[in-house]
C-alpha cells in the first residue's frame, strides 16, 4: 500500500513538474496543483498504516492520524493559493488577452541593448496603462 | 506569563477579522490597525525583557504537553526578533498610511496587513515544524496580496514569478516535512533534534541541505535569489519596504534556527561558505548594474544575506552573535533604506536614476534620511553597520576563515559604491529633464507628506541607536548565540523535563 503511494506521489511530481516548466500560466496552475498532490499524498504515506484511529472500534494496530490532519492543513492552503493564481491568471489574461508569464524587464532591458533597432522598453512604455482595477474587493 | 507568549500571534488575527468588519471607514480600521500593532509591539518587549531575565517560556496550547500538543516557544533569538519586526512593521504601517495610494485605496489593505504580521509573529514564535509552514503560508499568502495590489500589468508579471517560486517552495517543505515525519515519527523542533540523532548520519545531511534550501529560496540566498530583485521592486513602496525589510529575514531565521537547533553537529558548514560567498559577490554585482533605486537596494539586500549566512557558517559562538546583531541592525536599517527610497520616488516622481537629480536641492531632508542608512548598510563607521561588519570579520579571522572575510571586505566596498551611485544619480546630479510628477513644491517643505516622513525618521534613529546601544546589544547577542549554540535549555523547556 505504500509503494502505491509513493509511486502515485511520484508520478504526481513528475507530471507536476513537467507542467510547471511551461510558458502558460493555466498549465503552470494544474502543475502546481499536481506538485502539491503529490507532496501531500507523500505526507500520508509518511504515518503508519492500520485500522481507523478511533479509540474502542476494531482491535490491532491504528493507523498514524497525526499525518491525515495536516493533510488537511495542507490542502486548505494550497487550494486558497491556487484560487489567488486563477484569479492573477484571470487578471493577466484582462490586461494582455494572454496568460503567458512574460519575459523578465531586465531580459528586455539586455536585448534593447544589444539590439538598438528595437527599443523594447519604449514600446511598452507607450501601451496605453490599464485602468486600476482592485484585485481584491470585500 | 507564558499565556503572553500566544498574544504576538493572536492579537493580529483578531486585528485583522475587525479590520474586516470596519471596512467601510477607513479611519476606523487605521486606528484599530495602529493600535493592535502597539500593543503587539508592547506584547514583545514584554517578552523580550521577562525572556532575558528568566529564560525561555513555552505556551502548550490547549495545555497537551510539547511532543503532543502544539508549542509556542519563546527564547531570547525569537523575542528579540518578534521586537524589531513588530516594531518595523508598525513604523511601515504609518508610512503606508501617509503615502497617497496604496492604503487609500485598498479596503483590504489593513486586515491584509495584520495578517502578514501574525504570520510572521509564528513564524518566530513556533516550536514546532508544521506551524512553521503554516507561518509561513499565512506571511505568504498575504504578501500575494500586497504585491499584487493595485493590479498594474507590471505587478501581475512579476507577482506570478513570485507566488509560483514561493509555491514551489512550500511544496518542497511539505515534502521535507513528510520525509522528516516518516523518519523520526514527530515534527516538535525540540523532539525532533533529539530524534534525528538516531537517523543515519547521510539522512540528516540530506534533511540539512533539503530545509536550507527551502527557506534558501525565501531568505533569497544564492542561487536561489533570482524572483527577489524583479519582484520587489514592482510593488508599491510601503509594501516593498516591509517585504525587504522583514521576509527574507524570517527566511533566514528560519534557517538559523532549523541548522542549530535540528542538525548543529553536521551543519553543511561548506555549502554555507560558499553560499555566503557567492550570494554576497553576486548580489552587490548585481546591483552595480542596474540603473533603478529600487533594484539597486533589492540586489543589496541579496548581497547583505550573504553576510549574516557567513556568521552562520562559521558556526561559533562569536559567528552567530554576529550574527544576531547583524539581523537586528539589518532589519531596521534595510526597511530605513526603502521608506527612504519611497520618499526619493514620491519627491522625485521616479525612481529611474536617468529621470531624477538634484534633489538634495530640492528635498534636503530625503536627502539625509538616505543617506545614514546607506552609509550604515555600507559598513562606514560610526553606524550600526559598521559593527555588524567588523563582528563578522573578527568571528571570522577567530574561525580561521580569512579567505571569506576578505571577500567580504571587497563586497562592502562595492556595496558603497552602489551606495554612491544612488547618492551621485538621485541627489548631486543635475536634473536632465523635470518629470511631470516631480512634485517638490506640490509636497511641502520636507518634500513629502509629514506621515510619510515621521516613520522614516524614527526607522534612521533606530538604526543610530542600535550603534549607540552596540555594547549591550551585543552582549544580548553573545546570550543569545550562547542558547543557539548549546540547544539543551531549548529542548528541556519545551519537552518540560
Amino acid at each position: 500500500m505504500t509503494i502505491a503511494l509513493d509511486a502515485c506521489a511520484a508520478i504526481l511530481f513528475g507530471l507536476g513538474t513537467y507542467l510547471v516548466l511551461q510558458r502558460k500560466l493555466s498549465r503552470i496552475i494544474i502543475g502546481l496543483g499536481l506538485l502539491t498532490h503529490g507532496a501531500n499524498v507523500l505526507l500520508i504515506a509518511s504515518g503508519r498504516r492500520g485500522y481507523p484511529p478511533i479509540v474502542g472500534s476494531v482491535g490491532g494496530t491504528m493507523s498514524d492520524p497525526l499525518p491525515q490532519a495536516l493533510v488537511l492543513t495542507a490542502i486548505v492552503i494550497s487550494f486558497a493559493v491556487t484560487m489567488f493564481l486563477l484569479a492573477l491568471a484571470y487578471r493577466s489574461w484582462q490586461l494582455t488577452d494572454d496568460d503567458e508569464v512574460a519575459d523578465d524587464v531586465a531580459d528586455r532591458m539586455i536585448s534593447r541593448d544589444t539590439s538598438p533597432g528595437e527599443d523594447v522598453a519604449d514600446q511598452e512604455e507607450s501601451m496605453p496603462e490599464p485602468v486600476e482595477v482592485e484585485v481584491e474587493e470585500l | 506569563m507564558s499565556r503572553l507568549v500566544a498574544l504576538p500571534l493572536l492579537l493580529p488575527l483578531v486585528g485583522a477579522a475587525v479590520a474586516v468588519l470596519t471596512g467601510r471607514s477607513r479611519t476606523v480600521q487605521r486606528i484599530v490597525s495602529l493600535t493592535v500593532l502597539t500593543l503587539t509591539l508592547g506584547c514583545s518587549v514584554l517578552l523580550l525583557v521577562e525572556v532575558d531575565r528568566s529564560g525561555t517560556l513555552v505556551a502548550h496550547g490547549g495545555g497537551w504537553a510539547a511532543p503532543m500538543g502544539i508549542a509556542l516557544v519563546a527564547d531570547r533569538f525569537a523575542a528579540v526578533m518578534l521586537v524589531v519586526a513588530t516594531a518595523v512593521l508598525l513604523a511601515v504601517a504609518v508610512f503606508a498610511i501617509g503615502e497617497p495610494g496604496t492604503e487609500r485605496n485598498h479596503v483590504a489593505f489593513q486586515s491584509v496587513y495584520l495578517i502578514l504580521a501574525a504570520g510572521v509573529s509564528g513564524a518566530f514564535l513556533t516550536g514546532d515544524l508544521f506551524n512553521l509552514f503554516v507561518s509561513f503560508e499565512l506571511m505568504l499568502t498575504a504578501s500575494y496580496v500586497l504585491i499584487t495590489l493595485g493590479g498594474r500589468r507590471a505587478q501581475v508579471r512579476s507577482g506570478m514569478t513570485y507566488i509560483v517560486i514561493s509555491l514551489l517552495a512550500s511544496t518542497v517543505f511539505v515534502t521535507a516535512l513528510a520525509l522528516l515525519y516518516a523518519a523520526t515519527g514527530t515534527l516538535n523542533m525540540a523532539d525532533l533534534s533529539l530524534k534525528l540523532a538516531t537517523v543515519p548520519v547521510g539522512l540528516r545531511q540530506a534533511f540539512a541541505l533539503l530545509l536550507l534550501g527551502v527557506f534558501g529560496i525565501k531568505a533569497a540566498i544564492f542561487p536561489l535569489f533570482f524572483w527577489l530583485p524583479d519582484s520587489y521592486p514592482i510593488a508599491p513602496s510601503p509594501i516593498t519596504a516591509i517585504f525587504a525589510g522583514l521576509l527574507t529575514k524570517v527566511g533566514l531565521y528560519a534557517i538559523v534556527r532549523t541548522q542549530l537547533l535540528l542538525f548543529a553537529p553536521d551543519m553543511p558548514t561548506d555549502v554555507l561558505l560558499w553560499v555566503a560567498g557567492l550570494t554576497m559577490v553576486v548580489g552587490v554585482l548585481g546591483a552595480i548594474a542596474q540603473d533603478d533605486l529600487k533594484r539597486i537596494l533589492s540586489f543589496t539586500i541579496v548581497s547583505q544575506i550573504g553576510f549574516m549566512i557567513m556568521g552562520l557558517s562559521f558556526g561559533t559562538v562569536a559567528g552567530i552573535a554576529a550574527l544576531v546583531y547583524s539581523m537586528v541592525h539589518h532589519v531596521v536599517v534595510t526597511t530605513a533604506l526603502f521608506c527612504a527610497g519611497g520618499l526619493v520616488e514620491y519627491a522625485g516622481g521616479s525612481s529611474q536614476l536617468k529621470r531624477i537629480g538634484a534633489m538634495l536641492r530640492t528635498a534636503p531632508l530625503v536627502a539625509l534620511l538616505f543617506l545614514l542608512p546607506a552609509l550604515s548598510i555600507a559598513g562606514i563607521p560610526p553606524f550600526s553597520g559598521f559593527i555588524s561588519k567588523l563582528s563578522l570579520v573578527i568571528a571570522g579571522f577567530d574561525a580561521n576563515r580569512a579567505l571569506i572575510v576578505a571577500v567580504a571586505l571587497g563586497v562592502s566596498l562595492l556595496t558603497l559604491y552602489a551606495m554612491m551611485r544612488i547618492w551621485v544619480g538621485a541627489f548631486w546630479s543635475p536634473q536632465e529633464e523635470p518629470t511631470p510628477a516631480a512634485s517638490a513644491e506640490r509636497s511641502g517643505r520636507f518634500g513629502a507628506p509629514a506621515l510619510m516622513i515621521a516613520p522614516t525618521v524614527a526607522l534612521v534613529a533606530a538604526t543610530l541607536v542600535i550603534a549607540a546601544a552596540a555594547g549591550g546589544i551585543f552582549s544580548f547577542s553573545e546570550r543569545t548565540a550562547g542558547d543557539l549554540v548549546h540547544p539543551r535549555t531549548y529542548i528541556d523547556k519545551v519537552l518540560d523535563q
